[in-house]
């Protein structure tokens, strides 16, 4: 049974038996369901008490990966590759990279 | 006795190609002109221009760009064709990839021509051997009828759900390309219930929308390549299958390879393309010498057909490989590497030497041919190889 997406429903990696043709993506927008986080060498922290919500990193972040909060922003981890912009953007540095420890 | 009512025709291999495109219903051509197969395109675009064909024909800049408006095109559900050669190939070499890893069964004329440089337009197997590993089904016809047979016969392969993979048919530049031979051809009913309007399973649709070509991953990729690799081996079946159906219809006889006069050989030649038909009218001259000589004419290079081989050569003692192309740097030229990876793999002790012939669209006589025979009786006999690879007619 060729399923749509990479993914069978135990999230288990399928076989080349039952993967669609040619690398065919069956489901429009699955890229979604491809969590990019596990690229990051280093992990941006935000201290929350320092970030005065200019939403610089908000703007810089090439993946979008910045959530907008009401009062202050947070990471979405899932897609943050941790490029390290937000770090190097952010003019009051309340933002530090920790080396990831898979 | 079985008379088939055939219509006869003059055709060059170029024209018997692109008239037997006309019977299969093609959709769209995209190709772009090259010596030795311009007339194969040029012929089809004069059908197009004349109403006799419904296709679009794309005209484009190079041969990249046609190979992608196949793609694009087969991907869309089309029945597609193109034509090409040498150099043109080769450029289209990154595509040919695509085309077939993204599973599109687009058939393709190969006037088999050499490759720069120096420059040469003239017959040989360069350009396709060049192209080998490109995961392509690729047919070699030994004269015009058979590029006729084989261009109705790969629309037929390509398009089976069980296969879904792009299709050359090889004829050697000139020798075939541009020689008139009587063509016994199909009536254009026939050819349409042998071949019915492609159905594809999946195509890219604004309605229904999917992703073609996306990146795969080092965790994904393997798997996706292998189950290429693995249905261009199943392929020979689904060949095999429909070779039979169109010798129902034709009268005429395919399968993967053709053994001639292999029975009770004790040496012989194997080749692919026109060179066959001269050794097989050697080795019958041989035969009537009482020398005991045969011929293995490969139809179907890729998927290399192993058993069939193994089975076709029975018990020769002495094999001669005759490659058109150079491996540069390789122990052996591609023909006869695979020629004996097999042997190795079935475990079948035969002596088998190389020859290298015809490079740039040089004649490879009967005599030579009678040569090499006489040397691989004589190997058959001693059981003593004198040298692994040799060059044809090439002056010191």
């Amino acid at each position: 049974m060729r399923r749509l997406s990479g993914l069978s429903e135990t999230g288990r990696k399928m076989g080349w038996k039952e993967l669609p043709i040619g690398g065919y993506l069956l489901e429009p927008g699955s890229s979604m369901k491809y969590k990019t986080g596990d690229w990051r060498a280093f992990r941006p922290i935000i201290d929350q008490k320092k970030c005065v919500n200019c939403l610089l990193c908000w703007i810089y972040c090439p993946d979008g990966a910045i959530i907008r909060l009401e009062k202050n922003v947070d990471v979405n981890y899932d897609y943050c590759k941790g490029c390290g912009i937000c770090a190097n953007e952010c003019p009051v540095k309340c933002i530090s990279m920790v080396e990831e420890k898979w | 006795m079985v008379i088939f009512m055939a219509k006869v025709m003059g055709l060059t291999g170029n024209e018997a190609i692109a008239y037997a495109v006309k019977q299969c219903n093609v959709d769209v051509v995209a190709a772009y002109p090259i010596t030795p197969q311009t007339v194969m395109v040029e012929v089809i675009s004069e059908y197009i221009y004349n109403g006799e064909m419904d296709a679009e024909f794309i005209c484009v800049e190079s041969e990249h760009s046609a190979m992608s408006a196949c793609i694009g095109a087969s991907l869309a559900g089309a029945r597609v064709f193109t034509g090409t050669a040498s150099q043109g190939l080769a450029l289209m070499h990154e595509m040919l990839y695509i085309a077939s890893g993204l599973r599109c069964p687009i058939v393709m004329g190969v006037a088999n021509r050499a490759l720069s440089a120096p420059l040469n337009i003239h017959g040989d197997h360069s350009d396709m051997m060049g192209s080998r590993d490109c995961g392509w089904i690729q047919i070699y016809a030994e004269n015009v009828q058979e590029a006729y047979d084989w261009t109705i016969q790969a629309f037929k392969i390509a398009e089976d759900p069980r296969v879904l993979l792009p299709v050359s048919v090889n004829i050697d530049g000139f020798i075939l390309s541009h020689c008139v031979e009587n063509v016994f051809v199909l009536e254009d009913d026939v050819v349409a219930r042998f071949l019915p309007p492609r159905k594809p399973l999946i195509t890219i649709d604004p309605t229904n929308p999917i992703t073609v070509g996306a990146m795969c991953l080092p965790d994904y990729y393997f798997e996706v390549k292998f189950q290429q690799f693995q249905t261009l081996n199943e392929s020979l079946k689904v060949i095999r299958e429909v070779t039979k159906e169109y010798e129902s219809l034709s009268g005429r006889k395919y399968d993967v390879l053709e053994a001639y006069a292999m029975e009770d050989a004790e040496a012989a030649i194997l080749c692919i393309g026109s060179t066959a038909g001269t050794a097989k009218e050697v080795a019958k001259g041989l035969r009537r010498e009482g020398k005991k000589v045969g011929v293995v004419k490969l139809w179907v290079y890729r998927p290399f057909p192993q058993e069939d081989l193994i089975k076709a050569l029975g018990d020769v003692k002495a094999l001669a490989v005759l490659d058109r192309a150079f491996s540069f740097g390789a122990p052996f030229n591609a023909l006869c590497s695979d020629v004996i990876s097999t042997l190795y793999k079935y475990r079948k002790d035969i002596r088998v030497f190389n020859c290298v012939y015809g490079l740039g669209g040089r004649d490879i006589t009967p005599m030579e041919i009678r040569g090499i025979f006489e040397e691989t009786l004589e190997i058959a006999d001693t059981g003593r190889l004198k040298e692994y690879v040799r060059f044809i007619g090439v002056r010191e």
